[in-house]
């Protein structure tokens, strides 16, 4: 189905070269280079505490990196000259663990953005504020406050705040890891249906199912690198690292094969 | 009888008003130096929180009354910095306030989740805007009831300002014991302290009151926190 | 320097009153203790007129200045207990305001305490046979003493603070004493600057002593670390 995708492009959206981060002696990344064109998907996958949320945050600096470089478009994110708030403001980012600003009801969560960081008058961001609700199939939750939504309905909420953004890409930082087993597909289909639509996607997900019919291509990261990556097929039953194959067989066999 | 009711006058008419415009001030006083103490605690550079911890640990370590003499006395014939009783009460008791006061609502500020913030950063949000329109909201609600427990401290220790000579509710009460205590005898006092306690009783419950109905103004789902019990 | 000079000078006065401020202080927390307690166990296991006077006696003593209580006690009292010829003196007035005051935040403490600790406990107690007497005296009370250090220690804190109040009653405790100094040296701010450096110096030793105290009767599982005002 990649064939079939929107809006794919040759423009490169993201590039990011040979990122280090540590936490004091904690190497977790060490010099991960990857790109990302424009309507593409790629799911990152590997073990728990391999450098994926780190690699994710660096991205955006919500985490500094200690060296290397990240590129949006042309314009050098990792500069010192660069706004930061400006860059981030497109690049979406979903959250584990939701975040949603739990003094505000849904509408307003998508709206905040659009009118404090773009500048857009309330009218104008309500309006689109509700559209990117229906997006998610929200609508008539608008009204509620986060602490009123199930766990599946914060995060498509707060997907909804993402692309309020008119990101240039969104990053899913584990969208899914917290939450109850029989909320995971109202917020996985949300995001097939925006990967479908052409949006261009960083996901890091245990979701192998979503991984192998959705990615464009999969990044297999351990120990704070990029073993290997490729196409789903390609990983999925040709895989040329014996660590790859390992930790797919053992992600299947605790999760299930949903593909 | 007639003695009693005609002493009672003045403590409403006289003591209340002052009682109650001290309180005031003295909560507006520490809200205004309280908040940016409270941030800069939170995010300021470390000798900015060095400084604004010490400030609140030295205002909350000496008694009320000691700053109260100190601002009033100290300053009149040390330096004879004339100040008007109340002034000097509203002073040395504001300062007493906002280290109370930056305390809770630095409290509230790290009560939120470190992702409140990285959300806001996340769609473009300056680290000021964020502060400004995400956690200082927040921050507000969550300070409502320990804010009300400072509210009633405050009140009550309005009555130290009467070491000074500022006539609010217990300096009136003080005037008319003593004369009350010639009129009728000394047998009488104790009826005026026991309306002097009950005015005080009545203000701190409307207080608290007034408080209530706000908190449930801007009550918000995810926000039900039961304020501890604290003097 | 002449500050230090006017310092040493004036030290062993103040330190003397100091040591009544101690004194009355201590005098002041142990009553609160043991009113305090039978007031928290009268709201949360006695029966409704109990309760019901426990609660009032609480909310009179929290919703009213300790400056009145003690000008009530000291003032208002004597000429009925001089019909039992009976006097007071301003250490013991003090003593009493201070300390009926205090029982009742000691009171709200050792209620919320009680409270904290899960309805098992009891239910275990009574299942091994134990009087309600009996399990509250061996099972809960220990418990809740544990878990009610951090507030007490503030309680505490605050005694030795609001201490300063039998200046009203012109007892010569620390704030007093500072008072009488200043009338005779007229160097009155630099009088109440020491007085203020001692109350922070004995703020903070006591409150080194209650962490220590802390420690030393923790036991794992017991209480969290509150924060210390």
């Amino acid at each position: 189905m990649t064939e079939n995708k929107q809006g794919m492009t040759d423009q490169v959206v993201l590039r990011v070269e040979d990122l280090h981060k540590a936490y004091g002696e904690n190497q977790v990344l060490r010099g991960v280079s990857l790109s990302i064109r424009r309507g593409e998907t790629k799911v990152v996958i590997g073990p728990s505490g391999t450098g994926k949320s780190t690699l994710l945050r660096c991205i955006n600096q919500l985490t500094v990196p200690d060296s290397g470089r990240v590129w949006l478009g042309e314009i050098e994110a990792t500069s010192r000259e660069a706004d930061i708030n400006r860059i981030r403001a497109q690049i979406g980012f979903v959250f584990q663990s939701f975040n949603l600003f739990t003094h505000l009801n849904a509408l307003e969560n998508v709206r905040i953005g659009p009118m404090k960081v773009r500048g857009m008058s309330k009218e104008e961001a309500t309006k689109l504020a509700m559209e990117e609700l229906d997006r998610v199939g929200l609508g008539d939750k608008a009204e509620a406050y986060p602490a009123e939504l199930s766990g599946g309905q914060q995060q498509r909420v707060s997907i909804a705040r993402a692309l309020a953004m008119s990101p240039l890409l969104i990053l899913f930082d584990e969208p899914t890891s917290a939450l109850d087993p029989e909320l995971i597909g109202e917020v996985l289909s949300v995001m097939i249906a925006l990967a479908r639509e052409g949006m261009t996607m960083l996901v890091v997900s245990h979701e192998m199912g979503f991984a192998r019919s959705v990615a464009d291509e999969i990044i297999f990261m351990e120990h704070g690198v990029i073993v290997e990556q490729g196409p789903p097929a390609q990983l999925f039953s040709a895989s040329k690292e014996p660590r790859t194959r390992e930790f797919l067989h053992k992600i299947t066999e605790l999760y299930g094969d949903q593909g | 009888m007639s003695v009693i009711l005609g002493s009672i006058g003045p403590l409403i008419v006289k003591g209340v008003p002052t009682t109650i415009l001290m309180t005031l001030g003295l909560l507006g006083t520490g809200l205004l130096l309280g908040f940016p103490i409270a941030f800069a605690q939170v995010y300021g550079y470390r000798p900015l929180r060095w400084f604004c911890r010490a400030y609140e640990q030295t205002f909350r370590g000496i008694p009320a009354l000691v700053l109260i003499l100190l601002f009033h006395s100290g300053l009149a014939r040390s330096f004879h910095i004339l100040l008007p009783a109340f002034t000097s009460a509203l002073i040395a008791l504001g300062l007493r306030s906002s280290a109370y006061q930056s305390q809770i609502f630095r409290g509230a500020i790290q009560a939120i989740s470190q992702g409140q913030m990285m959300a806001a950063r996340s769609i473009g949000m300056s680290k000021f805007q964020a502060i400004r329109h995400i956690i200082l909201p927040q921050a507000f609600r969550l300070s409502i009831p320990p804010w009300s427990n400072e509210f009633s401290s405050v009140l009550k220790d309005t009555s130290l300002a009467s070491a000074i000579g500022v006539v609010e509710l217990a300096k009136e009460g003080t005037l008319i014991m003593t004369r009350i205590q010639y009129a009728l005898g000394a047998e009488w006092i104790l009826i005026i302290w026991i309306v002097v306690a009950l005015i005080y009783l009545v203000l701190t419950y409307a207080g608290n009151r007034s408080l209530a109905f706000l908190e449930d103004r801007v009550r918000i789902p995810g926000f039900e926190i039961r304020g501890r019990v604290e003097r | 320097m002449e500050f230090f000079k006017f310092a040493g000078s004036i030290l062993p006065r103040l330190i003397e009153a100091a040591g009544t401020t101690l004194e009355l202080t201590a005098c002041a927390i142990t009553l609160g203790f043991i009113v305090g307690i039978f007031l928290a166990l009268g709201r949360v296991y006695g029966n409704r007129p109990i309760r019901a006077v426990t609660s009032v006696y609480v909310q009179f003593f929290r919703g009213t200045p300790l400056l009145a209580q003690l000008l009530l006690i000291y003032y208002g009292l004597p000429p009925y207990l001089a019909m039992v010829g009976l006097k007071i003196t301003p250490f013991v007035a003090a003593v009493f305001g201070l300390g009926l005051n205090s029982a009742a935040y000691q009171a709200e403490y050792f209620r919320g305490a009680i409270q904290s600790i899960e309805s098992g406990q009891m239910m275990a107690a009574r299942s091994i046979g134990l009087s309600k007497v009996k399990a509250i005296r061996h099972v809960i009370l220990p418990q809740a003493l544990r878990i009610v250090i951090p507030s007490w220690s503030n309680e505490l804190i605050y005694s030795i603070k609001y201490s300063s109040l039998a200046y009203f009653l012109s007892l010569t405790e620390l704030t007093f004493a500072g008072k009488k100094i200043a009338l005779h040296t007229a160097r009155t701010f630099d009088t109440y600057v020491i007085v203020a450096l001692i109350y922070l110096v004995i703020v903070l030793v006591v409150s080194r002593l209650l962490l220590m105290l802390e420690n030393r009767v923790r036991v794992p599982g017991l209480g969290g670390n509150a924060e210390h005002r």
